[in-house]
């Protein structure tokens, strides 16, 4: 189904946020929408934005790859983006990078086993008071999560788990 | 002192749109459309001294009043885009006083006669977009935006446009092009946006923290203003402060109070009592100050920043201590702008590219002749940039090895 047919009022609302002429404007928030029903942004779903707002597929991709929140690969359901910029990794950051990927017996960039959780290291997310920090982007949402512990963040990937086995 | 900006730390449900009004939210909105012309309103700004808090300092009044008035219609961008490392008052602001900011965009709207606002918030502050449409559905539904405001024929809509993560998407003409439905790459300037922005049309595009602070001055007065701050400095000023303090954020204070008064004052001091080795004022892209004494003392406003050798830009200020080192720190400056290089122009790309190839050799065998080859690096990228950034990657490089030499290889190593 296309996006207007999935999304009839989201859509609506993204296209009435810009001039007609320049309705191109809303292929960021129309990305976001295809992430979300696919759980990463398909080739197809990159035509069919083009399409909708009259443009070339070529700037749609090039578009997705410019942006890191953009995802054109199935990895994880969950990213788990941690972020060690400076002012974190000033607050021990790295070290509860590291402890993470030990626990979790993956490195950065790798996925769990399960397919749940990709883990990832990211640039200063603006929770800088609060480290360590990371943000979890799902299809839907991203969500943060602020002075955290090893033991809370293993806690927190099981409830995921939990949730997840009681979806499928 | 009450809070100017940060309200909400003397009123906790400040961003209830009832409690905000009943301490006198939207006065100043009212008594701007109903009493005052725009040139008015700009006029009140310019000479409250206010200066753009998005890192440039630009005066704010009279970035308005540069607004094109053959060339219609207007735009207002609020930039939300808050990246720069060790920042994070503008979500404080939004997340816990929004409708003085939303007020503060729809001043600056009526002021040059723009119709329609954007606030372009980066992609990470999803849910912070998601609040401000909530809040600006409940000021349509009171009649504070919407069409013929305060029975006037002056009418307002605002909207949020998300990013999804670029950091270069904060420089206002990237963040306008992303805006277009383009990839975030900064345009040359000029022409600036107020003549050529969004859609070609003059646009003003300022800070969230910038604009927070409008609908005080419009109620108080420029006097008032400039009665807190300094000569050169106006005002209040939200300080993000991180690193290795003891408590860690957002501070407002007049400009003016030193950095003690902010990193031991508020920030209660060094952790583990360890003295202090270096400050970083504005994140980043800050050049290094050496923190004795005399820096201390320095008071927090533009100028008397900038006679250290440094910029209060964003007014982010990271603090270091003697366990860390500056070549560490430099290496994840240059990380950070190495994957923020939006690639446009060669001298940032390759720049960036190689200093941080340096940097990780030395990281592995340290080497004088590295060092200068880095700082050779830096400076051939000096004025070479289309946009700030290239300039801010090497500010705490070349101030790295020049105020901290015993930082990059010791001389028992070479
Ligand atoms: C690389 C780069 C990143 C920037 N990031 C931001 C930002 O995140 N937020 C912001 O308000 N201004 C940022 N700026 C400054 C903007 O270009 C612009 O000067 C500012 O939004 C103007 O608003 P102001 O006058 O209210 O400060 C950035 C500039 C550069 C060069
Ligand atoms: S200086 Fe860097 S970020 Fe700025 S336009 Fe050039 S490549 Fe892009
Ligand atoms: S450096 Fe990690 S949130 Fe800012």
């Amino acid at each position: 189904m296309s996006l207007a047919e999935t999304y009839p009022q989201e859509v609506q609302r993204i296209l009435a946020k810009y001039p007609p002429e320049h309705k191109r404007s809303a292929v960021m928030p129309l990305l976001y929408l295809a992430q979300r029903r696919d759980g990463y942004i398909t080739k197809a779903a990159m035509q069919e934005i083009a399409e909708f707002l009259e443009m070339d597929g070529t700037e749609v991709a090039s578009i997705v790859g410019f942006y890191t929140l953009y995802h054109d690969k199935q990895e994880g359901k969950y990213r788990m983006q941690v972020c060690n910029d400076l002012p974190c990794a000033l607050r021990g950051a790295d070290t509860f990078l590291e402890g993470l990927c030990e626990n979790l017996g993956i490195r950065l960039g790798e996925t769990t086993p399960d397919g749940l959780v990709t883990l990832e290291a990211v640039m200063c997310i603006g929770a800088c008071d609060r480290a360590p920090v990371f943000q979890i982007q799902s299809p839907e949402r991203i969500t943060y999560y602020e002075n955290m512990t090893i033991e809370r963040t293993l806690e927190l990937i099981e409830a995921l788990k939990k949730a997840q086995g009681e979806t499928t | 002192m009450a809070h100017i900006l940060l309200r909400h730390r003397d009123i906790p449900d400040i961003h209830q749109l009832d409690v905000y009004r009943q301490h006198g939210g939207f006065e100043a909105w009212q008594k701007a459309v109903i009493s005052m012309t725009p040139e008015q309103v700009t006029e009140v700004v310019k000479a409250s001294g206010l200066r753009g808090r998005g890192g440039a300092a630009f005066p704010t009044g009279v970035k308005w009043a540069f607004m094109d008035n053959r060339n219609w219609p207007h735009y207002v961008v609020a930039n939300a885009d808050e990246s720069e490392p060790g920042t994070f008052k503008d979500r404080e602001i939004m997340e816990k006083n929004p409708f003085q900011f939303l007020e503060g965009v729809a001043i600056a709207s009526y002021a040059v006669q723009a119709h329609t606002a954007y606030i372009y918030l980066r992609g990470e502050y999803w849910h912070i977009a998601e609040w401000l449409d909530q809040k600006i559905a409940e000021m349509e539904a009171a009649g504070l935006l919407g069409d013929r405001l305060f029975g006037s024929d002056y009418s307002l809509r605002i909207y949020t446009h998300l990013g999804a993560g670029a950091y270069i998407c904060g420089e206002e003409t990237a963040l306008l092009e992303s805006l277009e439905g383009k990839r975030g790459q900064p345009r040359i300037r000029p022409p600036f946006p107020p003549s050529f922005g969004l859609y070609g049309k003059p646009t003003v595009v300022n800070n969230v923290e910038t604009l927070t602070n409008v609908p005080p001055i419009l109620t108080y007065g420029a006097e008032w203003y400039r009665s807190l701050g300094t000569a050169d400095s106006a005002g209040v000023k939200v300080f993000s402060l991180s690193g290795r303090v003891k408590k860690p954020g957002n501070y407002e204070l007049p400009f003016g109070k030193t950095f003690r008064d902010l990193i031991y004052g508020g920030g209660g001091g060094i952790l583990d009592d360890r003295p202090i080795k270096a400050i970083m004022p504005a994140g980043a892209s800050s050049s290094l100050i050496v923190a004795d004494e005399k820096a201390l003392d320095t008071p927090l406003d533009y100028a008397s920043v900038r006679a250290l050798g440094s910029d209060l830009g964003s007014g982010s200020v990271i603090v270091i201590d003697d366990t860390v080192s500056i070549e560490w720190v430099i290496r994840k400056t240059v990380h950070f702008f190495k994957h923020e290089s939006c690639g446009k122009c060669t001298p940032c790309r390759e720049g960036n590219y190689w200093m941080l190839r340096i940097l990780d050799r030395l990281e592995r065998r340290p080497k004088k002749e590295d060092v200068q080859l880095l700082y050779n690096v830096a400076r051939q990228m000096q004025g070479k940039c289309l946009c700030a950034l290239g300039e801010f990657a090497i500010m705490a490089v070349m101030t790295g090895i020049e105020r901290f030499p015993q930082d990059f290889v010791d001389s028992s190593q070479t």
